[in-house]
């Protein structure tokens, strides 16, 4: 019952929104402050995390190609697929609702433990729209850090094969070319903006109606994590069920 | 005025405010007392709308809130100043902009008729250098300053203060307690207060609710509620040795 109670209020609160909007130059500064910190803050681990899995997927395939009637571009051509169609899209999403997801659970939650949130209401704002609606907005921007990930994860393979001597320049290019079909990038992105409104919507939710003080924080920002990331996962799964099958 | 009639409110079926029937009349400073968990808080909250009732009735000025639309509710809330008990400022925002913050949502000032009328009110809560700092920055009798000063920014016509005193020394009290009775006769608003703090009975209390697991326990003003013959008054009031002194002090001039 409480799982049912829970699906609606987070509907409910999605209804919310997207009514009674705020002043248009108090929501553009407030969408700019999302884009710096949920967008532009999250470039450098993913940056950093996406250039070396990369390797690794690159290195891990060289040293499973053991038969030499395999050709050496199956590196690239691995490298590539592994991250379009999953590293990048969901496994980044994973790990951005641990960055990106606690930081919106715990500073909502905060902010509710401390009567802001109440605070903005006794003022007559729709505090849905005002905290909500601008980190929605930010994520639209999400695909792009998505697009970033997919270039270092391939450049990072490229490096850790040409630098291990696994396989050549040529044989990795020519790989990453091999049997390229542009849907998968498009049911790359179509994933990437449903991640992105699991991330700003889910994480909102469990800060927003947190109840209790500090020790809840923490509790419910590793709750958000846990159902943030195991939403992105279904959804994965329907949506690669629905496009790719 | 504000007029509750009948308040009924439970939490998960638990009772935490039965049959509450009471009026806070303007100009005047409003006390609800009470022990910790009696429903100070939750009435306050009931009153403001940010907890909903299960019966009853809350009148702002003879419009039954209840029966008002979303949007009168939230034309409502621009009379409202409200006055939490861990002051509820904005963190990432300066003294300055948490001022301004109100006007910046609801009204179509210019920044310099915001800023004019922020710098009004910071002087009349006398905060002295203190605009450009964040609240993190200031003390904790700073930031109430900050809060009733955000409070009053609008010209509101109701003003709620949760425990204005909580985690302040007796002297910074007393002068939190002096600014809040001056506001409310100067602008001639509705100012209610929550409090378990006796001095601000003494000092402020025009007409005092007192709360007791939820139901009305007495109600008078503050010249009354020293005197009264209400046991369960009585005990809360001079629960405190200081208090039970006073008391004494008190009773001895009388048969003077």
């Amino acid at each position: 019952m409480r799982l049912f109670h829970n699906i609606g209020t987070y509907f409910i609160m999605i209804g919310k929104v997207f009514k009674r909007f705020t002043k248009w130059g108090v929501m553009r500064s407030l969408i700019v402050k999302e884009i710096d910190s949920l967008i532009i803050g999250s470039i450098g681990i993913v940056s950093f995390i996406s250039f070396f899995v990369g390797g690794v997927v690159a290195i891990q395939t060289a040293l499973n190609l053991n038969n030499p009637l395999l050709p050496k571009n199956l590196i690239g051509f691995a490298t590539r697929q592994s991250v379009i169609l999953e590293f990048a899209p969901t496994f980044i999403s994973v790990i951005m609702a641990g960055k990106v997801g606690s930081f919106i659970t715990s500073s909502l939650g905060t902010m509710r433990v401390t009567e802001q949130i109440d605070a903005l209401k006794v003022m007559g704002i729709n505090t849905y729209n005002y905290l909500i609606f601008p980190k929605i907005i930010a994520l639209l921007l999400y695909p792009f850090v998505i697009t970033i990930s997919m270039f270092l994860g391939i450049f990072g393979g490229y490096i850790a094969s040409i630098y291990g001597g696994f396989c050549s320049s040529a044989d990795f290019i020519d790989g990453i070319q091999l049997d390229f079909i542009p849907f998968h990038i498009s049911y790359a992105f179509v994933k990437t903006a449903f991640f992105a409104f699991i991330l700003a919507t889910v994480p909102s939710y469990h800060g927003y109606f947190l109840k209790g003080g500090a020790l809840e924080v923490g509790k419910a920002s590793t709750t958000s994590f846990v159902w943030t990331s195991v939403l992105i996962i279904l959804t994965n799964y329907i949506i690669t069920q629905l496009l790719l099958t | 005025m504000i007029l509750v009639e009948n308040l009924h409110k439970t939490f998960d079926g638990t009772p935490v405010l039965n049959n509450i029937s009471t009026s806070f009349d303007n100009g005047k400073t409003n006390l609800i007392i009470g022990q910790s968990g009696s429903g100070k808080t939750v009435l306050l909250k009931c009153i403001l709308g940010l907890f909903g009732i299960d019966s009853g009735n809350i009148f702002f000025d003879d419009k039954s809130f209840q029966k008002m639309s979303v949007n009168e509710r939230s034309i409502l809330r621009r009379e409202i100043g409200m006055v939490f008990q861990g002051s509820a400022l904005f963190d990432s925002m300066t003294v300055e902009q948490n001022i301004m913050f109100p006007m910046q949502m609801l009204t179509k000032k210019s920044v310099e008729e915001m800023q004019d009328r922020a710098n009004e009110v910071i002087d009349r809560v006398n905060l002295v250098n203190a605009n450009k700092k964040l609240p993190s920055e200031i003390s904790g009798g700073m930031q109430k300053r900050v809060a009733i000063a955000r409070a009053i920014v609008m010209n509101p016509k109701y003003l709620f203060c949760d425990e204005p005193n909580s985690g302040l020394d007796p002297k910074t009290s007393t002068i939190i307690d002096n600014l809040i009775q001056e506001i409310t006769k100067e602008y001639q608003i509705t100012t209610i207060i929550n409090t378990h703090d006796m001095n601000s009975v003494m000092e402020i209390g025009e007409k005092v609710l007192f709360l007791e697991n939820g139901n009305k326990g007495w109600e008078g003003s503050n010249t009354e509620v020293f005197d009264t013959e209400n046991e369960t008054v009585s005990n809360f009031i001079y629960s405190s040795n200081l208090f039970k002194k006073v008391r004494g002090v008190y009773q001895q001039e009388n048969k003077r």
